[in-house]
């Protein structure tokens, strides 16, 4: 006998996570460039293990994301970010 | 005529002397094969996040000049050569970044005049 759903009372309303608009961060401020010597602005779009996180987390779009990429393996080259690390935040 | 921009990592061990005499040595190697230096920058000695060569610290040096592309060969040879230089990397401005060196460079300079206590080095360029 499936349980009708009203007979099921929640303590709070059940909150479906709304779907935030996720948006290139890049197009919107209107960056063209993005610079390998500035490893704090780099993390932002690292895990804590210095992973490069997925656009599908940070929304940024295919083109910038190549950059991103680009930029933090640069940057890696030259030892401003670590290949990997724990706790890097 | 393209903007190149060298960022090179010299091993902490040599003295202060030695650490100008071979940012000379580049500097003179660029202008000697007919390109322009634009800018110069060493950022002095930085940690490094990994270690590289057993040393944790190195001193970096950055350097934008403008030139043939032959000027790139002869520079990295030189780099190669000298045992000195831990780690170099050169790189072709496209018309975007080099509008962000120049405004980059402002940046610095300005903030250099202030003499603020911390330098923030803001990325968000409108």
């Amino acid at each position: 006998m499936a349980q009708t759903q009203s007979e099921i009372r929640y303590l709070t309303p059940l909150s479906v996570d709304t779907q935030k608009k996720k948006y290139c961060r890049f197009k919107r401020s209107g960056i063209k460039y993005i610079d390998y010597k500035d490893p704090e602005f780099l993390k932002k779009f690292l895990n804590e293990q210095g992973k490069i996180l997925p656009r599908r987390i940070t929304g940024t779009s295919l083109k910038f994301q190549r950059r991103v990429a680009k930029a933090v393996k640069r940057a890696r080259h030259l030892a401003l970010l670590p290949y990997v690390t724990d706790l890097m935040k | 005529m393209n903007h190149y921009e060298t960022v090179f990592i010299l091993t902490p061990v040599l003295s202060d002397a030695q650490m100008k005499e071979a940012v000379e040595k580049f500097k003179t190697v660029i202008t000697e094969s007919g390109a322009s230096i634009v800018n110069e920058e060493n950022w002095g000695l930085r940690k490094l996040a990994y270690p590289i060569q057993k040393k944790t610290t190195g001193f970096y040096t950055l350097i934008e000049f403008d030139g043939e592309a032959p000027v790139v060969k002869k520079l990295e040879t030189a780099f190669r050569r000298d045992e000195k230089v831990i780690r170099f990397l050169t790189f072709n401005l496209n018309k975007f970044a080099a509008e962000y060196a120049v405004k980059r460079r402002s940046l610095k300079k300005a903030a250099k005049e202030e003499k603020p206590a911390e330098e923030a080095q803001t990325e968000t360029n409108e």
